[in-house]
């Protein structure tokens, strides 16, 4: 090693640099005569626009359109005997919101900054300002009170519970079959909710918790025997009784019935002969005991609504009847769901060494970005329906989510391909030669780092794609820009644009804003870089 | 436990085995622009020895080793690593990846993940260990190689030097039969590059086999039992490190010589 003897540099004490307001104000807007007078004449023009508008705000601004159709804003033509689900969708999106804001700043000591607090208190204010009718202002207000408490518990988990983020991920996932719950009710089948999530999941988790908690060896060997025998006497009695039918079919039917049964007996007890080995009886035990645990619930559950005379199901609401923001964020975020895994799988084709799945992706990828997103919906709303059968028509909702999806994932594609560009050949190459596969190597090195360096331009396109969800108010949804319209259509609001774009405008911004501003927190989150 | 043992195989120094681990016969590999890069190459590593490939940069030396974990292809020829032939099938070529370490001038350290999680990554998904064996082992390596304290850092906090011990342990940490190193310390700062030698010195003395792209001489010197040099796509010289720097038998090696010492 070098032995340089290091004496300290004798140096004079730091430059004292004078802070505080004028001084900052001195070197930033004052420190020539030019820029003296730049700043006074800019600052007379930004205050002017803001005294104006201000003006505007609160004594010209027709603000009845926002106030009088607040609901509508919210869930459009939506039935109001059932505003009830709307408000419940927003307070657990709301609730979900805050938790996620909550744990990505778990590292920082405070959530609630000055500016965000100052962001709290002018929404609060507008809010209050705005001659809101009665139970709707309690109802925003409310909201900002849940985001803000989410946040709060959101921290506090994230800092007790590392997976405190993979848990609300999963919440988010879950709640977005709630929210198609919620909105359209009984769609699919009667009880959706219930059978899925009370039946099953109660079965399951009492099945299971059998199954781990019943320790007594003899039980699971008993149980498994039993189970090994079922399955014999289920193989041998009708699957060897069907295949045997031909061949046997003359004798009379209850000896043919005997000889069957007798098959399925002597299976069973093979099964059991064969299988004697503890572990397997033991596991095949388990197994019985886990199933006939949640048959008993499942059964018991289905059962009960009919014996107390209840009705677990929601009304159905067509889709028709969906819009406001509700739709366009249903739309959104549908879209993003569904575009971000395609968009991902076309980057890999399209760097792929298959040259039909290259191709493909090519084409696919090509011909998308060479089309305007408002031909491809048209073509969704319009074309579709005129090739298909009356019944066969897909739902307008459902042709718009794909309609964006199909543009959405092209654009995405070529984001994600320059993420994966960016990593470099040897970290594949390195991962190749500790003997990961492509798919490993795929999933576990390259794609997490392509990801990261593609958030900002992947969270711009899920931004585009929220704001695109406006032309789908010209092939005839009413999302809150095609509602807004047709609000202004009717003559009683009669020129008032103003008010009503702004509102939507502030509504529009929140969102992206929010979008953009958790990105840069997962951005931050992922940097290992000199932490 | 024997799986737990450290990755190297407990042979005496300079008792090299008869047993060859890879054995490459006349490789002639092209690349896609029609380049002739390795010319018929030809060479043996036997098991516990340790192996210097030296030569002037675009030699092919580099290419010669990545063709033993399949990196790269070659055309003709033949590559057996420990009896497996290196030919199209992907799960030979798989198989032969898991049972060679290897590590390169650019560390390569995974940098989303934490120096453990690189250690243990392929360990848990490729030899599909549990978690806790894979990280008692990986712990155990980062201690031999002197990081243990840092293994919950991420690659890009660490120097160069941590970073290339840490590319060493998890390479060891699948216990492989063979480490190839492509130029190892070229990228590091002087100081640097002790630190990194020193571990490849004891790994030599534990008994690994190892090929080794450097120009590192007097490591080859002090640890390899051959050098061997290649230029222009052919092995020039194959020699005792002592004859090969002091007595070369190749004019060519003379004057590679020269211009390095």
């Amino acid at each position: 090693m070098t032995t340089t003897s290091s004496r300290p540099i004798e140096r004079g004490a730091p430059r004292v640099q004078k802070t505080g307001p004028i001084a900052w104000s001195q070197k930033h807007l004052f420190n020539s005569a030019f820029n003296s007078v730049l700043t006074v004449v800019l600052i007379g023009i930004l205050a002017y626009a803001a005294y104006s508008t201000l003006v505007w705000g609160f004594t010209q601004a027709p603000w009845g359109v926002v106030t009088e159709n607040f609901a509508q804003f919210m869930v459009g033509l939506y039935p109001s005997a059932f505003y009830w689900r709307a408000w419940a969708i927003f307070a657990m999106v709301l609730a979900l919101a805050g938790l996620s804001w909550g744990i990505l700043a778990r590292n920082q000591k405070k959530i609630f900054t000055v500016p965000v607090l100052i962001g709290f208190g002018v929404a609060a204010l507008l809010l209050i300002a705005l001659p809101m009718t009665r139970p709707y202002l309690a109802y925003s207000l409310g909201s900002l009170a849940l985001l803000a408490g989410g946040a709060v518990a959101g921290q506090s988990l994230g800092r007790q519970y590392p997976k405190a983020a993979t848990l609300i991920s999963g919440g988010w996932f879950i709640s977005y079959f709630a929210v198609l719950y919620l909105l359209g009710g009984n769609t699919f089948t009667n009880s959706l909710f219930y059978l899925v999530v009370i039946q099953a999941g109660l079965g399951i988790l009492v099945g299971w918790q059998l199954a781990a908690r019943v320790g007594v060896p003899a039980v699971t060997k008993w149980l498994g025997k039993l189970g090994l025998l079922a399955i014999g006497f289920v193989l041998g009695y009708y699957v060897l009784g069907n295949l045997l039918y031909p061949i046997l079919g003359g004798l009379p039917y209850t000896v043919f019935l005997g000889i069957a049964a007798a098959l399925g007996i002597a299976l069973g007890l093979l099964l059991v002969v064969v299988f004697t080995a503890p572990e397997t009886v033991h596991s095949v035990g388990k197994v019985v005991l886990f199933l006939s645990g949640f048959a008993i619930v499942f059964g018991l559950l289905g059962w009960l609504p009919q014996l107390l005379g209840l009705d677990f199901g929601l009304s159905t609401v067509r889709t028709n009847s969906w819009g406001g923001l509700t739709l366009t964020l249903f739309l959104a975020i549908s879209g993003i769901a569904l575009c971000f895994p395609a968009g991902v799988l076309l980057a890999l084709g399209r760097r792929s060494k298959l040259p039909l799945i290259r191709a493909f992706s090519v084409t696919y990828i090509e011909l998308v970005r060479g089309v305007p997103l408002i031909s491809i919906l048209f073509m969704g709303q319009v074309l579709i329906p005129l090739f298909l059968p009356e019944g066969m028509r897909p739902d307008p909702v459902v042709r718009a989510i794909i309609g964006l999806t199909i543009f959405s994932s092209a654009y995405l594609a070529e984001n994600v391909r320059a993420g994966l560009q960016a990593v470099p050949q040897g970290q594949s190459e390195a991962a190749q030669s500790l003997g990961l596969n492509k798919p490993l190597t795929m999933s576990l090195i390259v794609l997490p780092q392509a990801l990261k360096t593609a958030i900002p331009a992947i969270v711009g396109q899920f931004i585009s794609l929220f704001q695109d969800t406006t032309l789908l108010g010209i092939v005839g949804l009413l999302e809150l820009l095609g509602l807004t319209r047709n609000l202004l259509a009717s003559p009683k609001y009669l020129g008032d644009f103003a008010p009503a774009y702004v509102f939507i405008g502030a509504i529009y911004w929140v969102f992206c804003y929010g979008m953009s501003y958790g990105s840069r927190r997962v951005e931050e989150a992922l940097n290992t870089d000199l932490r | 436990m024997t799986q737990s043992e450290m990755a190297a195989p407990v042979t005496p120094r300079n008792e090299v085995g008869a047993e060859a681990v890879i054995v490459a016969k006349d490789v002639n590999k092209w690349y896609d622009n029609g380049f002739h890069v390795l010319k018929g190459v030809s060479m043996n590593v036997y098991k516990g020895e340790v192996v210097v490939v030296m030569g002037p940069s675009g030699s092919g030396k580099s290419t010669f080793i990545r063709t033993f974990n399949a990196l790269e292809p070659y055309q003709e020829g033949s590559i057996e690593i420990d009896g497996v032939l290196i030919a199209n099938d992907l799960k030979d070529i798989e198989a032969v990846r898991r049972e060679v370490g290897m590590v390169f001038q650019q560390f390569n350290l995974f940098p989303h993940l934490t120096v453990l999680q690189n250690v243990t990554l392929a360990p848990i998904w490729v030899r599909r260990w549990p978690k806790a064996k894979a990280e008692e082992i990986a712990m155990r390596l980062l201690d031999r190689v002197g990081i243990a304290e840092q293994a919950y850092k991420f690659p890009g906090q660490m120097s160069g030097g941590q970073q290339q011990r840490v590319a060493i342990a998890r390479s060891l940490a699948m216990q492989p039969k063979v480490m190839l190193f492509d130029e190892p310390t070229s990228a590091l700062d002087p100081e640097m590059v002790r630190e990194v030698l020193d571990v490849m010195r004891n790994l030599a003395k534990d008994g690994m086999t190892m090929v080794c792209v450097t120009h590192e001489v007097g490591f080859a010197r002090e640890v390899a039992d051959r050098v061997v040099l290649m230029d222009g796509g052919v092995l020039v010289e194959e020699n005792t490190p002592d004859e090969f720097f002091s007595n070369p038998k190749e004019e060519r090696s003379q004057a590679f010589l020269s211009q390095i010492l």
